[in-house]
């Protein structure tokens, strides 16, 4: 009968139990998973069980975990994923959100870029921790994202990004994400990119500040190679703060326009570009 | 003349730059991207873009936040 372990297809005989499979397979593993629920090793397997065999705080290999997630996506989205470029600018409460989110999808070479350090008011809606604080930014993300994922490359460019530097920093990238706070930095950025990457896709934020309703974020076209991810309205302001949910739902826009553009589908409806 | 901003006809002087139509929309250029005719224009280059009959403009207007 065929069995899944670790992703992987294997036969076994019938009535195999885990534990026989265990020690086939990963002597070592303390944790024991069968369709997603924990077994013990007496436990009888199934034709077409899934199992999962772990050693408790190891941390598998690039070839296992590269299996692993090829399984939880369609076929042919991990490769390609696997092969891309992405930019990100800013990595504030949208950038550290996107950054993260693109490195659980697996996305081959990320590079971010700005100028700040963890402040304690950063942690109402940006991707820190605690122990991140006065650290800059970009490296404390990095640090964050090898922990989720290691076989990510990671670029972390610790710099004010200006139009003198950002088409030198974002070269490589084949889809730049604008996660600025100001407006005239967003501004400021689509403008560099085009003038010199006319034809690279720009994934861009605005209008996620306050606490109104997620369904009026939106992911529009308004130009040619720019994505809007955002109400377009809703500004930074006093008494309209920008809060974790709003700011991640407005981020995971601009992180499924970036996995949206790299398969070769519009963002902001069904087809293919 | 005649051109499509934002999707929509608008009718405009003869001979003006983009600049001069941002102005009449009271648009603040450090806070609008704008493209024309599939080209996105820097902002130091919006006084110096003449409009034409036919033109399309998509002007994008940005709010702080992120």
């Amino acid at each position: 009968m065929q069995i899944k372990v670790n992703e992987q297809d294997h036969s076994f005989e019938d009535n195999v139990s885990l534990g026989s499979v265990r020690d086939r397979i990963k002597a070592d593993a303390d944790l024991l998973i069968v369709n997603g629920f924990p077994a013990s090793a007496e436990a009888v397997l199934s034709n077409g069980d899934q199992v999962v065999l772990i050693k408790r705080g190891e941390a598998p290999g690039a070839e296992e975990l590269d299996a692993l997630m090829t399984a939880r996506h369609t076929p042919g989205v991990h490769a390609t994923v696997k092969g891309a470029t992405i930019g990100i600018a800013g990595v504030g409460g949208l950038g550290s959100a996107i950054a993260i989110a693109l490195a659980r999808t697996g996305i081959g070479h990320l590079i971010i870029a700005d100028f700040d350090l963890v402040e304690p008011s950063n942690l109402n809606r940006q991707q820190y921790f605690i122990d991140q604080i006065g650290l800059p930014k970009v490296y404390a993300l990095r640090d964050t994202l090898a922990r989720i994922n290691p076989h990510v490359r990671v670029t972390a460019c610790h710099l004010r990004l200006a139009p003198a530097n950002i088409a030198e920093v974002f070269g490589h990238a084949q889809v730049l994400v604008e996660a600025f706070d100001l407006a005239d930095q967003k501004v400021m950025l689509i403008e560099s990119f085009a003038a010199r990457f006319p034809d690279r896709p720009m994934v861009t934020g605005s209008g996620m500040a306050g606490y109104g309703p997620a369904n009026t974020v939106l992911t529009q076209q308004v130009a040619k190679n720019l994505y809007l991810c955002g109400d377009a309205t809703t500004a930074a302001a006093p008494g309209t703060g920008l809060m974790a949910p709003r700011v991640g739902v407005a981020a995971h826009h601009q992180a499924n326009a970036v996995l949206r553009l790299l398969l070769g589908e519009p963002p902001d409806k069904e087809g293919k570009l | 003349m005649d051109i499509t901003v934002n999707g929509k006809a608008r009718e405009i002087q003869d001979g003006i730059c983009i600049q001069e139509l941002l102005d009449q929309m009271q648009l603040d250029c450090m806070q609008v991207v704008v493209e024309h005719n599939n080209n996105i224009i820097p902002r130091q280059r919006l006084a110096e873009t003449p409009l034409n009959n036919g033109d399309a403009l998509e002007v994008i207007h940005f709010v702080g936040g992120g």
